[in-house]
């Protein structure tokens, strides 16, 4: 399937261009951030009934890993609200770039945490914690609080979204798997970005600012770091900038060679297991376990966590790929054949979370209604009985994503393991006994 | 064998695997029952198992708080106050793998407390591990077709 250029479409382009429609939907989403961090710390206490836990943890999750993640990309960091106030300050303008910039320290970010380290250890560190934070409406608040408010800090001490790019939790998953999205931005014809006088797209302009996730287009060769803010398509002068629908996984075709990257496919894989066995599956100890934290149980919980994910996975994929004859060094191996697990894990999250949303979805209604859970009834849906739903689809539609993600991964293990020219045969055997493993937790 | 055809024959054994009838060995029905204890926030036993056709009777002890048991698939719940045994009773004609949880708000992990029922085998998770198996077996055919 050959590329098809969105923004040849007037109306979608000009929709882009404009700041305004980007600004509305900022607006609301920054409203409703706000309303999730008010609702964790002064509404009920009870999870489910609270606007906080059901509209992060089941719509917003919903949204983002069945729909705009394997669809979008990096869809939701477009109009992801955490950056906005912290990056209005930084800029000193909500909409075009002012006259005057506000002298904030502006620093570049030190080169050794220019990669996606930390936030591996920012999602881990949440994923330690997460059945308290599922369930906890006034630790999500908190945790939402500080989110925005470390956004706002480092927007006063470094240049760009460097909390976006090198900090946020979410951020690194997204930028993972949106490798695998049907949709792109990038350059229409590099050339014309060699020639260009001044990037604007870089450095900014009168039209716009530098790009903010720290990225030249023009050198634009997978999703993972493009956080779709729309500003390259307002500077560039040349209209050299394009959103294009596209194959799925196209990035995957050149493997990733960074170890961060590689390490993240292993943490993503391996939290959807543990989830899958701890949250969804009927071992009562374990989610004690889980949620008792401090506790003796919690910090045996957290090592056998971290060794799934830091030592038993990738020591059973190493120990598969060793054999393999190669003149390239082990680490370049481990790295490159990784990206056969990014397909495999995005659809491990879409089997967990189909169970866990489709369960918990109805609510919804409940707490649109009653958003603090003080007895409200301002849409007449406040007393929506909990029931789940679909329960008889939910098994055939597990096994078709589990699946159908093993293919893709065993597909992107070939097209990586003839990019470097060693087998694929131990990649394509740890992702089926990871898959029989996942099936067995949800089945 | 060209590959349109392969992958034909890839599809039909994945349709077969996926919907074949299996042979049923006869199992008399038996009454099976269960004094399940619920606790915040988890079951005891939390894995149940039974043949198809037995009647089943669970008998839910709520050990804390409130707790429920909703059964997914069989559509049936039960509530049990501290101290108090409440009895679902109900014939297992669906076979296969069912989740039980609570469906009373019973505190922070609520929405995580939840068991199994398995009634007879649960068929569906072997004929998946087909479906992965056919599916890793179609993956390396078609290289080495292409190759």
């Amino acid at each position: 399937m050959a590329k098809i250029e969105l923004t040849r479409n007037p109306f979608i382009k000009n929709a882009l261009k404009s700041r305004y429609p980007q600004l509305a939907v900022f607006i609301v989403m920054l409203v409703g951030y706000i309303f999730a961090i008010l609702a964790g710390l002064i509404g009920t206490s009870v999870g489910s009934h609270n606007f906080s836990i059901v509209f992060v943890w089941i719509a917003w999750w919903a949204i983002l890993i069945l729909v705009a993640v394997p669809f979008f990309g990096r869809g939701w960091c477009a109009v992801c609200p955490i950056p906005l106030p912290g990056e209005w300050l930084q800029r000193g303008a909500v909409l075009s770039p002012p006259d005057k910039k506000p002298k904030w320290l502006n620093l570049r970010v030190p080169k050794m945490f220019r990669n996606i380290w930390l936030q591996n250890i920012s999602f881990l560190l949440l994923a330690l914690f997460s059945s308290v934070l599922l369930t906890t409406p006034n630790i999500t608040g908190i945790v939402l609080a500080a989110m925005l408010f470390a956004a706002i800090g480092l927007s006063t001490i470094f240049e760009r979204r460097s909390f976006c790019r090198y900090l946020c939790p979410v951020g690194g998953f997204i930028g993972l798997y949106s490798q695998t999205a049907p949709i792109e931005l990038r350059v229409k014809d590099k050339q014309v970005c060699v020639k260009c006088e001044g990037k604007p797209c870089y450095n900014g302009s009168q039209a716009g600012y530098g790009c903010p996730w720290d990225v030249f287009p023009g050198g634009l060769t997978k999703n993972t770091y493009c956080g779709l803010c729309m500003e390259c398509i307002r500077t560039c002068p040349h209209d050299n900038i394009a959103i294009n629908l596209r194959p799925f996984s196209a990035d995957l075709a050149k493997p990733s060679t960074r170890m961060d990257e590689a390490f993240k496919s292993f943490i993503m894989l391996g939290s959807a297991m543990i989830y899958a066995g701890v949250l969804l599956g009927p071992w009562g100890a374990f989610k004690n376990a889980a949620y008792n934290v401090g506790t003796g149980a919690w910090f045996l919980y957290a090592i056998i966590f971290l060794a799934i994910i830091f030592v038993i996975l990738p020591g059973l994929f190493t120990l598969g790929i060793l054999p393999t004859k190669s003149t390239l060094p082990l680490k370049q191996r481990f790295a490159s054949l990784s990206t056969a697990l990014i397909p495999l894990g995005l659809l491990f999250w879409v089997a967990f979370s189909l169970s866990f949303v489709l369960t918990n979805a109805s609510y919804i209604l409940a707490a649109l209604s009653d958003p603090l859970g003080l007895g409200w009834n301002l849409f007449g849906t406040a007393n929506t009985t909990w029931q789940p739903m679909l329960t008889s689809l939910l098994a055939p539609a597990q096994t078709l994503a589990l699946v159908g993600g093993l293919i893709w991964s065993a597909r992107t293990a070939q097209k990586a393991a003839n990019e470097i020219k060693i087998s694929s045969i131990p990649v394509i055997a740890f992702c089926f006994i990871t898959t029989l493993v996942m099936l067995w937790l949800l089945l | 064998m060209n590959s349109r055809f392969s992958l034909l024959l890839f599809v039909m054994a994945g349709l077969a695997v996926a919907f074949a009838p299996l042979p049923v060995p006869p199992i008399t029905p038996q009454v099976q029952t269960f004094e399940i204890g619920a606790g915040q926030f988890a079951y005891s036993p939390s894995e149940l198992k039974v043949n198809p056709g037995d009647t089943v009777n669970i008998q839910l002890v709520s050990t804390d708080v409130v707790h429920g048991l909703y059964i997914d698939g069989y559509d049936i719940s039960i509530e049990a106050d501290p101290g108090q045994t409440k009895t679902l009773s109900f014939v297992a004609d669906k076979p296969g793998s069912f989740r039980f949880r609570c469906n009373i708000t019973c505190g922070a992990m609520h929405p995580f407390m939840i068991g199994k029922l398995t009634v007879g085998t649960n068929n569906w998770f072997l004929r998946s591990i087909g479906l992965a198996t056919l599916a890793i077996i179609s993956v390396i055919v078609s290289v080495k077709q292409k190759a």
